[in-house]
């Protein structure tokens, strides 16, 4: 399968994407790894007419620490991410996360600034990131702003990012020494999640649910549970509070309600061991 | 149309591309490398997997203009000079870890790739690594197997390309 003709430009910073982006409106999609644009564009479920590959923009990559947190340039890939021992050691449930994303194929190519910018609920790292109470970092025409991952997805495939934004920064806090876990339920190896779970514990607990609804959403009726003195398995019940899961091929909305209940459970014993 | 320079297999290519052109139908339709399968063509079965700067990749979901200026490695670039088999389609051999042989350069190539990445590997860690190319004929178990045996036999399996001949 071909995707449909388009115009390529190779942007050389990120200065020059957001140029590009504004010249060229809507009709321009910028590409990353291009690991969930591509299967898009060959099956013609997305036609840009112009792609800015932003693959190559120098700086991009790094994973570091920075005061109280790790800063994570939006290019960094899922294999940066789970090899990284800085981010094993301050961050162990995001290199986690990312080891459990698709396959080393596609963790080779894959950044953690695509499959943000993304917004697909079934992802694994936008749930990781939610968790921790991350903050993105976008550039547009009038310089950078910040947006808290709380803020950041908005539905389907939509985030806060503006048309002629490009994401250039992911920061999470640091979180070496807290409980944490990461629990992805699929059926066969690669797959993504049915429902997937991530969760901190630090003082504060910190839980997001993947595939629970049109957007990764944040466990905020277990987060309460927990605070005020509720068990485990208490907390745990209220996992599909306020979800709104789908139903498709693998499982229905119900099943996804329950295996919330039973990993989130799973991944609170875990993060709290 | 695109410029594209790449070194394919120790030898470097310069071609103008459609931006479409995928690296899969670069590597087998201009340079006629038609060992490198495709399988799928949706980024799930792994049969169309090359090294990109000695990682592993599926091509069939890769531009070739996102390619300019890599260096590749396909089945075909992974024997040495005089045709000895690289270690990994050695133990291959071996092992029987082919029926039909349609997975097996992907699944070759990934196997490259993951020994070179991990310092060491059990059967968890193989079938994990591989998990990314699908075979319909063996069950994997002489795969496995085969990958395993190389695992073992460590020093010659990082070095892929030109180098494959200091490997037999
Ligand atoms: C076979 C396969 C299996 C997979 N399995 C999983 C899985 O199990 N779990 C999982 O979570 N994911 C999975 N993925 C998706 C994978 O993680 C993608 O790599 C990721 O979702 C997108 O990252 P990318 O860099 O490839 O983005 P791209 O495909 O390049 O871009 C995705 C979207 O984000 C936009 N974009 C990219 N970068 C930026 C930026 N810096 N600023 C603004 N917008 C940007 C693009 O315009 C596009 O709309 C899988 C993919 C494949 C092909
Ligand atoms: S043909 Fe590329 S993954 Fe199947
Ligand atoms: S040997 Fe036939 S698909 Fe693997």
């Amino acid at each position: 399968m071909i995707p449909a003709a388009f115009e390529y430009v190779r942007a050389e910073s990120a200065e020059e994407a957001v140029a590009l982006l504004v010249e060229h409106g809507d009709d321009a999609k910028l590409i990353a790894g291009g690991h969930s644009l591509l299967p898009l564009m060959k099956l013609r479920l997305a036609t840009p007419t112009v792609l800015v590959d932003i693959g190559r923009v120098p700086g991009l990559s790094y994973i570091e620490e920075r005061g109280d947190e790790i800063a994570i340039g939006a290019l960094a890939r899922h294999h940066d991410l789970e090899t990284s021992a800085v981010l094993k050691e301050q961050v162990p449930l995001l290199a986690a996360t990312a080891h459990q994303v698709g396959d080393p194929q596609v963790r080779h190519r894959g950044t953690l600034g695509g499959t943000l910018a993304h917004g697909d609920p079934a992802s694994d790292l936008p749930a990781a990131v939610l968790a921790l109470g991350g903050t993105l970092v976008a550039q547009g025409p009038n310089g950078r702003r910040e947006i808290s991952a709380l803020e950041f997805f908005r539905g389907f495939l939509e985030t806060a990012l503006g048309a002629d934004e490009v994401l250039v920064e992911i920061r999470v806090p640091k979180a070496a020494g807290a409980g944490w876990s990461f629990q992805k339920f699929n059926r066969r190896a690669q797959d993504w999640a049915i429902v997937g779970v991530a969760a901190v514990v630090n003082g504060t607990t910190g839980i997001a649910l993947v595939n629970m609804g049109s957007t990764p959403l944040r466990a905020t009726a277990v987060e309460e549970a927990v605070r005020s003195g509720a068990s485990v398995t208490d907390a745990a019940a209220a996992a599909s509070q306020g979800t709104d899961p789908p139903s498709d091929v693998n499982a229905s909305s119900e099943y996804r309600r329950h295996l919330a209940t039973v990993l989130v459970r799973r991944a609170l014993e875990e993060a709290s061991s | 149309m695109v410029l594209v320079t790449v070194e394919v297999n120790g030898s470097s290519y310069q071609h103008e591309v459609e931006p479409r052109m995928l690296l899969v139908q670069y590597l087998r339709e201009t340079l006629g490398l038609t060992g490198t399968n495709i399988g799928c063509d949706t980024s799930s079965c792994g049969a169309c997997t090359v090294l990109l700067n000695g990682e592993s990749v599926k091509s069939c979901t890769l531009l070739a203009v996102q390619a300019d200026g890599a260096a590749i490695v396909t089945i075909e670039g992974l024997s040495g000079p005089d045709g000895a088999l690289h270690p990994v389609q050695e133990a291959f051999h071996q092992h029987h870890a082919l029926q039909c042989g349609y997975c097996t350069p992907g699944m070759v190539m990934a196997a490259v790739s993951l020994l070179a990445e991990e310092g060491e590997l059990d059967e968890r860690g193989v079938r994990e690594g591989l998990e990314g190319n699908l075979c319909r004929c063996t069950g994997y178990h002489n795969i496995v197997r085969a990958v395993l045996a190389c695992a073992g036999d460590r020093a010659p399996v990082g070095e892929v390309g030109a180098a494959g001949a200091a490997a037999s």
